[in-house]
């Protein structure tokens, strides 16, 4: 490992850490709440072999995919994983913004274990190898796995020595969810998720900027420290945007109560 | 099988895509961007400034639309 992939800036790793760990922490307790739901209903063994698989999996594919993508043009890398970032990011920070506003209903953690919980008892038959079981725990962990592999890949794509800050965000953000799960034994229902995406949407969207900015060329006042520049800027746009949708609720509230 | 590799792609999908709209506008200002940046005059600090101040744009304006539209009306999306 050479000087130039040690030589991580604060700058860089600190949000690069904070988004990895953010979202990984909102993706694992989407799958834990789902999981324990199979574990309690199905039965345990059956729930962690799956989850185990699908971690195994995960692992493999980030494994394949960070020194592959090293090689890839550094150019056309941050103008595509800059662009997929940008649209992750938005997506989650309008939406995060919508149920803010009030506009969209919050997730319900409690809500989605009641739910899971309801459909895995009407399955019926609980053998000791219980496939259904196995596959749906391996499926909830692949697929919200699959969020987190992406974002650790794109944040690490951009320079070869962030995978690992990245990697370590989400590694802490599931130690963390298994440890609170293995602790409480329910859904962590109380975990503030449409703040963490709001935070999550604000720094993948600054790092998505930063590396399609970089794939086109520019060249950025402040070098990394640009990125926080653009996460204060989406932050502002984004508080600003919750302000007046919750102004625009209110007008179209009042205007209805005027009408009826 | 197939169904579990179906919904996998829509997940993946999924990760990038929910308003088609949305999604097709960030790509719209992205392309115009490239194609405008050899062409405009811009100092280097500005650039950046208007590729964020395009994207800002976009993310407040369809924010506001949404909720003009579900105005009124009961939550519409939702929360996955």
């Amino acid at each position: 490992m050479n000087a130039a992939t040690m030589d991580v800036s604060w700058a860089h790793a600190t949000p690069s850490i904070l988004a990895a760990f953010f979202a990984s922490l909102v993706e694992c307790v989407e799958a834990l709440t789902i999981v324990l739901a199979i574990g309690a209903i199905r039965g345990w063994r059956s729930a962690l072999c799956g989850s185990g698989a699908a971690l195994i999996l995960l692992l493999a594919i980030v494994a394949a995919l960070g020194p592959a993508l090293a090689r890839c043009p550094i150019g056309i890398m941050q103008l595509t994983i800059g662009t997929l970032l940008l649209l992750f990011g938005m997506r989650w920070l309008r939406k995060a913004i919508l149920r803010a506003a009030g506009v969209v209903p919050l997730h319900d953690e409690a809500a989605a274990f009641a739910k899971e919980t309801a459909r895995l008892r009407a399955l019926g038959g609980n053998s000791r190898w219980d496939v259904a079981a196995t596959f749906g725990s391996f499926q909830i962990t692949m697929l919200e796995g699959i969020e987190v592999v992406f974002i650790v890949v794109a944040i690490g794509a951009g320079d070869t020595g962030l995978l690992m800050p990245a990697s370590l965000g989400a590694i802490a953000a599931l130690v963390l969810v298994v440890a609170l799960g293995v602790v409480l034994h329910r859904p962590l229902a109380s975990i503030p998720e449409n703040s963490l995406k709001f935070v999550v949407g604000v720094l993948l969207a600054a790092f998505g900027t930063f590396g399609v900015g970089e794939g086109l060329g520019i060249s950025w006042p402040g070098a990394d420290w640009a990125i926080l520049a653009l996460a204060i800027g989406f932050l502002l746009t984004a508080m600003l945007t919750i302000w007046l949708s919750r102004l625009k609720v209110v007008q179209a509230a009042a205007t209805g109560m005027e009408r009826a | 099988m197939m169904h579990w590799i179906s919904l996998t792609l829509r997940e993946l999908l999924g990760l990038f895509v929910e308003d088609t709209r949305f999604v097709l506008t960030i790509l719209g200002w992205l392309t115009v961007f490239a194609l405008l940046l050899p062409q405009v005059p811009l100092p280097p600090p500005w650039r950046g400034a208007l590729l964020f101040i395009g994207l800002a744009a976009i993310l407040l304006s369809h924010c506001l639309r949404h909720v003009v539209r579900s105005a009124g009306s009961t939550p519409r999306d939702a929360a996955p």
